[in-house]
């Protein structure tokens, strides 16, 4: 016999006084005790789950809130505009905001398209066995690689070896290796997203596999693609360790002239003004001011990328 | 019956890795006519369809033996350009799976990918293909619109005039119907009514009624094994063997 919802409620009326066969009700009570418990999980769990969202959204919003209230006296038109003076405790910060600007795009523009040619190899034309898992096992170990190793790799390789000196150069080549990973990972992701369905549809029509993967699966797959890049790039620019070693000084009062030339970025910077300074507390304004700057130029540059990514999404609908 | 059949297979094997899907089929397509292979599922009639453009390459533990005829020609010969085969046998899926592209773009794929460049050539062979894939009529003011917003049975006659498009010799139809309503299926079936007179047709089915509505021929497959071959009427009236017959009505599959 079914108990149906009504039964059940009726029941629930005139507990005690049994109309239903025995055993009925004895059900009837068990799923009723469980209900409460199971309720009471559910609330349990509901909460903590929440509890545990709104602490992240908090974090972020505590971050941002600080940032501007130690900061933003410090931002004015000359302070983004004009080079550091008066031993960095005057002046702007231009060179470092350039500098962070380069470093990440060149970084991008380095890392993205090798990160994504490996990610096809790996994921469209790579046999499984011995080689692919290798393979991806050191593009695992490399994603888990603490930002410094790559500082003091990109010195001995790229500074030393190769010549290049301490240099945008070095800095872009050291932070597209530590984003690479990253690009990696996340574009594998989204080709394996990408249905099967597509590819053998090309391929049944004659088309090449490279042809299938230029014109179905990668337009597919760019959001994906390009969310990867958007990570690789926040990650990068805001590194100070790789940088250290490789592209930043101290100070130099002029922009880059030449991809071989030194440069100042915001997370050196706000770590030399708070460690190294010639006058650390009568600065401290100035870091966060840079520090809200970094922000702002790694949430603006996502933002841009976001909205970018929606615009194709809505392409390929 | 024309003497020559169009595609023959000569006691294919199929093996996925240590398994067996198909064991020793032969059978033999014929040109303006269209073959239902039918059978329960795990049969192996779309692991048999598959071969037939070797659409089965892409699985990496795969492996063929046997041949398979195109005309004259071995289909498995090394010597063979997979994408040329696959040019001349065209396939349908068994979900509709239209590229998230425009309708016009959809239709020209296939165009596109063997190197057509000319413009007015593609328009025309794009117009004609949806025309031949009766719905030419329903999206003829939206061909710059995502083919992804059509309805499921016009996604899947847009898969239909994607196929047509390079002109095909063969065209394999896995359960085309399967995921679409009553009426969208209808005109599935009565399109590959009207493409039988130009090309070699072959087509999957679980449906019982469709393979005696659309076929010619019929083949029943089982375990691996092709168990029945003959013209659909007489599979269907009086099939030789009582395994197919029991199939046939129903009591076991």
């Amino acid at each position: 016999m079914d108990i149906t919802k009504d039964q059940y409620s009726e029941e629930h009326q005139s507990a005690g006084k049994p109309v239903k066969p025995k055993n009925i009700s004895v059900i009837q009570k068990a799923v009723e005790a469980r209900h409460r418990r199971r309720k009471l999980v559910e609330q349990v769990l509901f909460t903590t789950f929440r509890g545990a969202a709104v602490i992240n959204g908090l974090a972020l919003f505590i971050i941002i809130f600080f940032m501007l209230k130690n900061g933003l006296s410090a931002i004015t038109w000359e302070f983004l505009s004009d080079v550091p003076r008066e031993s960095m405790t005057k002046g702007g910060i231009l060179p470092c905001i350039v500098g962070t600007a380069l470093l990440g795009l060149g970084a991008i523009v380095i890392a993205l398209p090798i990160g994504v040619a490996s990610a096809i190899y790996l994921n469209e034309y790579a046999k499984p066995g011995l080689i692919l898992r290798t393979i991806r096992l050191g593009i695992n170990n490399l994603a888990g690689v603490p930002s410094v190793v790559f500082g003091l790799f990109g010195l001995a390789f790229f500074v030393t070896y190769l010549k290049m000196g301490v240099s945008l150069v070095s800095g872009c080549l050291t932070l597209a290796a530590l984003s690479l990973p990253v690009i990696i990972g996340s574009t594998e992701e989204a080709l394996k997203a990408v249905p099967d369905t597509y590819r053998e549809a090309s391929l049944g029509l004659g088309a090449t596999k490279w042809q299938t993967i230029y014109r179905v699966v990668l337009p597919a797959s760019l959001p994906g693609i390009l969310t990867g890049a958007i990570l690789g790039l926040s990650r990068a620019a805001g590194e100070t360790a790789p940088i250290m070693f490789t592209a930043a000084v101290f100070f130099t009062p002029d922009l880059p002239g030449s991809i071989f030339d030194e440069i100042m970025a915001l997370p050196y910077h706000i770590y030399v003004l708070a460690t190294a300074g010639t006058n650390i507390e009568a600065t401290r304004h100035l870091q966060y001011g840079t520090a809200l700057v970094l922000i702002a130029l790694v949430l603006g540059m996502n933002m841009a990328a976001i909205v970018w990514r929606s615009r194709i999404r809505k392409k390929l609908k | 019956m024309s003497p020559k059949p169009k595609m023959t297979s000569s006691n294919l094997d199929f093996y996925y890795g240590d398994f067996q899907a198909l064991q020793d089929v032969n059978l033999e397509f014929h040109e303006r006519q269209v073959t239902a292979l039918i059978g329960p599922s795990g049969c192996g009639k779309s692991t048999y369809i598959r071969c037939l453009n070797r659409m089965n390459d892409l699985i990496p533990i795969s492996r063929v033996e046997g041949r398979i005829l195109l005309d004259d020609e071995d289909i498995y010969e090394p010597s063979l350009d997979v994408v040329m085969l696959r040019r001349r046998v065209g396939m349908v899926f068994q979900k509709p799976n239209p590229f998230p592209k425009s309708i016009f773009e959809n239709t020209a794929y296939g165009l596109r990918v063997n190197g057509v460049k000319d413009k007015g050539f593609i328009q025309n062979r794009v117009e004609e293909s949806l025309k031949r894939a009766a719905l030419w009529d329903e999206v003829k003011d939206r061909l710059d619109d995502t083919a992804l917003g059509l309805s499921g049975g016009q996604q899947q006659r847009l898969c239909i005039a994607r196929a047509l498009a390079v002109e095909p010799e063969v065209l394999l139809m896995d359960e085309p119907a399967s995921a679409l309503d009553p009426i969208a299926t209808q005109k599935i079936e009565e399109l590959i009514h009207e493409l039988k007179e130009l090309y070699t047709i072959i087509i999957v089915t679980h449906s019982m009624q469709q393979a005696a509505r659309v076929s010619d021929m019929t083949a029943f497959f089982y375990m691996g094994k092709l168990i029945e071959f003959g013209d659909t009427d007489t599979m269907f009236t009086r099939p030789k063997l009582k395994q197919t017959e029991d199939y046939i009505t129903g009591r076991f599959g």
